[in-house]
Order: C-alpha cells, then structure tokens, then sequence
C-alpha cells in the first residue's frame, strides 16, 4: 500500500492533473475578479476616508471596521447559506467574488488611506496655492505619489486574496482548492500528492506577484538617479 | 490689488491675527517681519486662501475672497514660494514648472515648455530641466520653487521665508533671484527674516507682534528710527 506520498498515488494524480488545471484557472479567474472588486471598492473609501464630510469619513470607518474584525469565512457562509431564506442565491463563482472582494476591500481602504495621509500637508499646500481644485489636487498631485507608496502593500493583498479564495472549497465552488480535495477523497486518498501540488499551484501563482512587487519597489528607489534627457540650449541673455 | 479688512483669524482659542488692516498696491514690495508664531505665515497663507479669514474680508484686484470662488480667484491672480519648498517629488524640474500651467490655464505642452525653459533661465538652473526634485540641493530646489511659481505668471507672488530652511551658503542664490525680481512690476509680499534684503527691496516693511499690525513703514524709517517699542525690542534682538 505504501504511505501517504507512495509512488501509485503519485501516478493517480498525474493522470487526473486536468482536474488540477481547470481548478487552478477558476482561482485565477476567481481571484482576479475579487481584485478588481476590492481596487474599486477599496479607492472609493479610501477616499472617502480621507473626505472632509463626516459622514462620508464614518461610512468608511464602518465599512472597515467591519469587515477587517469579522472572519471571511462567516460572510461566505452568509452569503451562501443565510441569504437564500430572503430569496437571494448566487452561485458558488459569485459568492467568492462578492465575499472576498468585498473582504479585501477593506484592507485596500486602509492602504489606500495610510497613502494618502502619507503625503506631506505641503503638497496639498502647493497645490492648492497654484489654483488646482480638491478633485486635480488628488488626480495630478497627490493620487501619483500615492500610487508608488501603496503598491508594496497592494501586492501583498493580492496575494493574501488569492489565498484567500481557497475558502471556496468550504462551499464546494469548484475552485483549486476544492478540486484537490474532493479528488482526493472520492476513491483516491491521495490526500499527500493532492495537497502538495496544490500548494505548489499557490507558490506558483503568489511568487511572481511578491517577486514583481520587490521590483517595483526598487524601480521607485532607482526612478531618481534617472539619467537626465536633451536640454536645448539657453535663449539670448535679457529676455 | 490687495485689500485686508477687520481681517481676524483664530484657531480653536488662540487668536493668530487680530483686526488686520492692510492694502498692497499693485507693483508694491511688501516684507513682513516679526517673532515666531507672531501669525506672518497665517497672513499670507489667508492671502492665497489656504487658510479662512475667522472674519473680515480680503480683496483680491477688487473682487472679493469668497469660499465659493477662492480656487478661481488663487489660479488667477496668486502663486506662492514656502519655505519647505514643497516642489512634486514624482515629476522632473521641468514638469513641476508646466504642470500649472498645462492643467490650469490650458496652454499647451509647448507653449508651456517655452515658457518654463524661460524661467529656468531666470532662475539659472536650465541644466536641471529633467532631474528629480530629490537630487537637488536646497537651494536649487528653492529656485525651481520660484521657476514654477513665476511661469503662472501672476500678478501677486507670496514668499513665506523662502530662506529660512537653506544652508547659509545657499541663502544667497535665491536671495539674488529674488532681488532680479523686484525690478519686475509684480506685487511681492514676502515674510524674512533677510533684514539685508528688506532694506534692499522693500517699498514697506510691515512689523507683526501677536497677532497685531504694529508698525508699517518704508525700511529707511522703519529700521532708522521705529516709532513703536515693541519694533525697536525686536530689531535690537535680531540685529545685534
Ligand atoms: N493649522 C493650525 N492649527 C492650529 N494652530 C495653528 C495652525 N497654524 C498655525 N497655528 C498657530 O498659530 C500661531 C501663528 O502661526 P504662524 O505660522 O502664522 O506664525 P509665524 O509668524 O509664521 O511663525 P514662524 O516665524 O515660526 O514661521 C502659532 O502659535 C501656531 O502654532
Ligand atoms: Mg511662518
């Protein structure tokens, strides 16, 4: 029979690694849509956060607040099992892209607001002193060198999402995570194999992030030793 | 071009100007010296709108400083030098310097670009047109400073001292801009502590104490023979 990495369970998995592979594109579909979801909703109040109306500075605290102090794993089954008794069902894709993005919305929030705050109050002085309204203050004085701040923590909760989303197994969404397993349990047992090509499927898609995020970091160091471009020459003394 | 009235501004309890009274006629110099904290930044920062008068009014070229025309009125007729510098780390010498203009008075790029190499000649630093902020000394960045404000070309340019946060070895070079600019019909207020540069430019100097207007008077008379005791407390402080 061998252990639990024996060489017959090893050889079970490659015959199946299709399963691991359309399971490995739902996550990476899934992911990608939560992203998109927790970038939007994260901006939004991110900026409302930072807003100089009270009420939109306390939508966001409770937004936050909220979600940041309530485990993933109770919205999901929420969504998934309490909401149908008021007539709301989704399907299982939805639920991931809904609970986790709205989830990690509210961590991109607070990257988005500890970027903003980040800026010295003299850029707001600057441009404001030039005449740019609150709106072109943000869009071309403030939002760029905010951007370069936020994408290091950014990068970091892309990765945690795209772990995150392996909570769809829990409701059977089809997803690697769920895939794996319940291949593993019906009929095989290769409970052995079956986790550590999942995990190497995460390592997979996680490493390039965190490696692009370090790069970016170090292009942000570098962006000021930058060689300098043509100069024309000097136009008549007196002008 | 600029009228304070019954100007008052407070923040929480603590009163930083008190019923200020002050009209700059267009072309005029005007220096602003006075104790830490005595309110001269307050002043000019309620001049361009950053802060809100608490009451009384300011008149801008006529018109009326109001909440719901200021950005209107600072991008016409304003433009500011801090003493910070405050220059746009993410963008180049040359993009600080157009990036008003491009974006505000809808020039553009070229013309803009024109405009801005003109004011890095001005300021001396046309080799400088393509670097970060980040590389370059206080003094350069100062200068730039002054390059961006001076391409929007308006009429008032506000200086809260420009020269303050420099090495004493870099005061100089922005204090020689500076006076170039003088012999230009631009309305100046600036806040210093450059007695030299006072007496050089200056058409008035405006002594501020708590809050309070003390004296104004042209820099012969105002440092010759100060009428008031708290100026001649102050002057014999700082020029001895
Ligand atoms: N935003 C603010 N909130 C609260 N108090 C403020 C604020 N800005 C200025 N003050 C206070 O107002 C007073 C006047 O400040 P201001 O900066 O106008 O003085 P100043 O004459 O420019 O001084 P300095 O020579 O040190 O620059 C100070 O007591 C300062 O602490
Ligand atoms: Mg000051």
């Amino acid at each position: 029979m061998g252990g639990p990495f024996s060489f017959r369970r090893w050889a079970r998995l490659f015959a199946d690694y299709s399963i691991f592979l359309e399971g490995m594109g739902i996550t990476l579909l899934v992911a990608a849509a939560a992203l998109g979801l927790a970038l939007v909703l994260g901006i939004i109040f991110g900026l409302f956060s930072t807003s100089s109306l009270r009420p939109l500075r306390s939508l966001s605290r409770v937004y936050v607040e909220f979600f940041q102090n309530t485990p993933l794993v109770i919205q999901i089954f929420f969504i998934y099992n309490a909401l149908p008794y008021v007539g709301i069902r989704m399907p299982e894709l939805l639920i991931g892209v809904l609970g986790v993005g709205v989830y990690h919305g509210a961590y991109v929030a607070e990257v988005v607001r500890a970027g903003i705050t980040s800026i010295p109050r003299g850029q707001w002085d600057a441009a404001r002193s030039q005449g740019f309204s609150y709106v072109q203050a943000m869009r071309h004085i403030i939002l760029p060198q905010t951007i370069t701040i936020v994408l290091p923590p950014l990068g970091n909760q892309a990765v945690n999402l795209i772990k995150n989303t392996s909570i769809l197994a829990l409701i059977a969404g089809g997803d690697l995570m769920y895939r794996a397993d319940s291949w593993a349990a019906n009929g095989t047992l290769s409970y052995g194999p079956a986790y550590a090509v999942t995990g190497v499927l995460y390592f997979l898609m996680c490493f390039p992030l965190v490696k692009w995020v370090r790069k970016h970091e170090l292009r942000i160091k570098n962006r000021d030793a930058r060689a300098p471009a043509d100069i024309p020459p000097a136009e008549k003394a007196g002008a | 071009m600029i009228r304070l009235n019954g100007v008052c501004k407070s923040f929480g309890n603590l009163e930083v100007l008190r019923d200020i009274d002050l009209h700059v006629a267009e072309g005029e110099k005007i220096t602003i010296i006075g104790p830490s904290g005595s309110g001269k930044s307050t002043l000019i920062r309620c001049i361009n709108a950053l802060e809100r008068p608490t009451t009384g009014e300011i008149f801008l070229n006529g018109e009326p400083l109001l909440a719901s025309n200021h950005t209107q009125m600072v991008r016409m007729y304003c433009a500011m030098v801090f003493q910070q510098f405050n220059l746009y780390p993410h963008l180049t010498a040359l993009q600080n310097i157009t990036l008003a203009p491009v974006k505000l008075q809808k020039k553009g790029r070229a013309e803009a670009e024109e405009i801005a190499w003109h004011y890095l000649d001005v300021v001396g630093l046309r080799e400088k047109a393509h670097v970060y902020p980040s590389t370059l000394s206080g003094g350069q960045q100062q200068r730039i400073a002054i390059a961006r404000a001076l391409a929007t070309r308006q009429k008032i340019l506000l200086f809260d001292e420009p020269t303050s946060a420099l090495d004493p070895e870099m005061v100089q070079e922005v204090l020689d801009v500076m006076i170039r600019l003088s012999q230009e019909f631009i309305t100046m207020i600036v806040v210093t502590h450059e007695m030299g540069f006072a007496k050089q430019v200056a058409d008035r100097v405006i002594f501020l104490d708590n809050g309070v207007l003390v004296e104004e008077a042209p820099p012969g008379e105002f440092f010759a023979n100060p009428k008031n005791e708290r100026t001649r407390a102050f002057l014999s402080k700082i020029l001895h």
